[in-house]
């Protein structure tokens, strides 16, 4: 059966809403039909797919409207005769057709201090119950589809906020961490609040509704450390009770991020063609396989000083001191 | 012909799709059934409250949980457990102690949050509908910087749920001094069971309990207490709900039968 679809076409510069009818089966999901339309109908339409099972997170786009993975929504979930409208995702640059460039939740995670062992801990002794992990371990089934980054109003509806505020996939990463038994770490909370635009929030759930693994990030994750905030921060009970008891843990403020500075980028023109593309195939490249999915202009490793990420060690020189 | 993919000529260009949202469900049930739940909760319950009568039903002593504590002039004395310490004036309710903690725990809980700043505030509506505002800057400062003081609103609420669970008690009291029982103790019971449920599977009280800890594993006790409370926390917003429903059936049967429009169904005594 044959039914009718709008999809998303065009870039950076403009694009429109494309009609295609095209033929749907029984059980198959949106991103069959996509790649119906690519044999078809639209070779040259670009759509980011990998496993085609709701677990690389790569297929993200938004259908009749709402932020889902192609690969898990069902065409049999539309009315017999509806309009399908696949667009792509609204709160990142498009590069082209439905794919967007999510870097900027790579670049927020750079941000995001990594995970800090007790300093005379080696990696092989790190010992846990499972009771103390688990709440962490919630967190780990996040797949980075970026629905929750892409849903979120704070970024959605202002792309001003993009610089104070990290997302909800980074607060569910800030609360593993700070949740975790082995981190030792005791400025996440801070950073949370100071750094990654915890304050922004305003737990209206969408970040929850869209997760494709039914993640629970405002009740299990922004919540709990929204309420970790506010004991270090605003809770003069909380504050006394640390001085009274010399409890330990009133953690010392977090060091301000640095102001980053984007690595510069300049386009290496000699493998374009005249319409500057790259080439289709390795017949018409200069180089051997297929140019670089992140674009020929990157090297790697990414270059130090456009990264604002530091590792615990240069803060602490001490762990490298204990581990030695 | 096909082409392969390049760096985006105007970097940062979002795709220019004209449609504010492509929703095509009905994304605007929800907030438009929480404006109407809520506005009418709110308006029944500031008539209820500036009535200043049919709280109090003098024979099977049933209070009206909308005049719990009451402390003003006008209380009837049997009524005014904890003493008529404010003056009389109409503005004043009679639980001027208990309403505004009341107030304040509900308007900063977490689930309420989402349900006003979606419906009433459209900030934003539903997912993936813009918000429709110039700037945002969420709880970030004044005045809504004050929403993480929840705790201590949910303090208040443990004490005022103590004092609805009093009254609740005191209503067993029959005419004649005996132990009573009819329909407005089951209902003033269903109302208190109700309002603890929703009071501690609050946000607040899940990290009090525990949800603060780094190693549940060194305090069992907490342990077993937050995974109860967790349980409780994912009907949070069931919860709200049904609180709003027991409350207002349980201040409109003691203001029907302080009223006499009905009388009250006894079991005995």
């Amino acid at each position: 059966m044959k039914r009718h679809f709008r999809v998303w076409r065009g870039d950076a510069t403009g694009g429109r809403l494309e009609d295609f009818q095209v033929e749907v089966n029984e059980g198959e999901v949106v991103l069959d039909v996509i790649h119906r339309m690519q044999a078809t109908q639209a070779p040259d339409l670009a759509c980011r797919w990998n496993c085609k099972a709701g677990k690389c997170g790569s297929c993200s786009m938004e259908i009749n409207g709402m932020p889902r993975l192609a690969c898990m929504t069902r065409m049999s979930t539309f009315a017999d005769g509806e309009t399908v409208t696949i667009t792509p995702l609204r709160t990142f640059p498009v590069i082209r057709d439905l794919v967007t460039d999510v870097s900027f939740n790579y670049e927020k995670a750079r941000e995001m201090p990594a995970f800090a062992p007790p300093p005379n801990l080696r990696p092989g002794e790190y010992r846990m119950q499972q009771v103390d992990v688990e709440r962490s371990q919630e967190f780990r089934k996040c797949i980075e589809c970026f629905l929750c980054q892409n849903t979120c109003h704070v970024i959605r509806d202002h792309e001003e906020n993009k610089r104070a505020f990290s997302g909800p996939r980074l607060f569910i990463r800030a609360a593993e961490l700070d949740m975790h038994p082995l981190d030792a770490r005791t400025d996440r909370k801070d950073f949370a609040q100071s750094a990654q635009g915890l304050g922004y929030c305003n737990i209206t759930k969408c970040c929850t509704e869209v997760c494709p693994e039914h993640i629970k990030i405002t009740d299990n994750a922004i919540i709990p450390m929204k309420e970790r905030v506010v004991d270090n921060r605003y809770d003069p009970l909380v504050f006394l009770g640390r001085k009274i008891f010399r409890r330990r843990g009133l953690d010392e403020p977090a060091p301000p991020s640095p102001a980053r500075q984007p690595a510069a980028v300049v386009p290496q023109t000699t493998t374009l063609d005249e319409q500057g593309r790259l080439p289709l195939s390795e017949f018409t490249f200069e180089r051997p396989g297929a140019p670089s999915p992140y674009g020929e202009d990157v090297q790697f490793p990414l270059p130090a000083d456009g990264i604002s990420y530091h590792h615990p060690s240069e803060e602490r020189p001490e762990i490298d001191q204990a581990r030695d | 012909m096909t082409t392969t993919a390049v760096r985006p000529a105007r970097p940062g260009a979002r795709a220019a799709i004209s449609a504010r949202t492509l929703r095509r469900d009905r994304w605007w049930l929800a907030p438009l059934l929480t404006v109407t739940g809520l506005t009418a909760w709110v308006v029944y319950a500031v008539v209820r409250v500036y009535l200043h009568k049919w709280y109090w039903v003098e024979d099977h002593h049933y209070l009206t949980p909308f005049y719990s504590p009451c402390i003003t002039d006008r209380c009837v004395p049997d009524a005014a457990h904890f003493g008529r310490v404010l003056p009389g004036w109409w503005i004043i309710p009679e639980a001027a102690f208990s309403l505004p903690f009341l107030l304040l725990f509900r308007l900063s809980c977490y689930y309420y949050r989402r349900a006003y700043y979606r419906s009433y505030w459209a900030s934003p509506p539903a997912c993936a509908v813009p918000d429709g505002h110039k700037r945002y800057t969420g709880e970030t400062r004044f005045p809504l910087i004050f929403q993480n003081g929840h705790r201590y609103a949910f303090y208040a609420a443990v004490v005022i749920s103590g004092i609805n669970t009093f009254d609740a008690a005191i209503a067993f009291r029959g005419a004649d001094g005996k132990v009573g029982f009819g329909l407005g103790n089951l209902i003033l019971l269903g109302n208190v069971v109700m309002l603890w449920a929703y009071t501690i599977s609050c946000h607040s009280c899940r990290h009090i309990m525990g949800g603060r800890l780094r190693h549940f594993s060194r305090h069992p006790l907490r342990y077993r207490l937050w995974t109860f409370i967790s349980r409780l926390n994912t009907r949070h917003m069931e919860l709200a709900w049904i609180t709003l429903g027991t409350l207002a059936v349980t201040d409109f049967y003691i203001m029907a039968v302080a009223a006499d429009w009905f009388p009250d169904l006894r079991f005995f005594n």
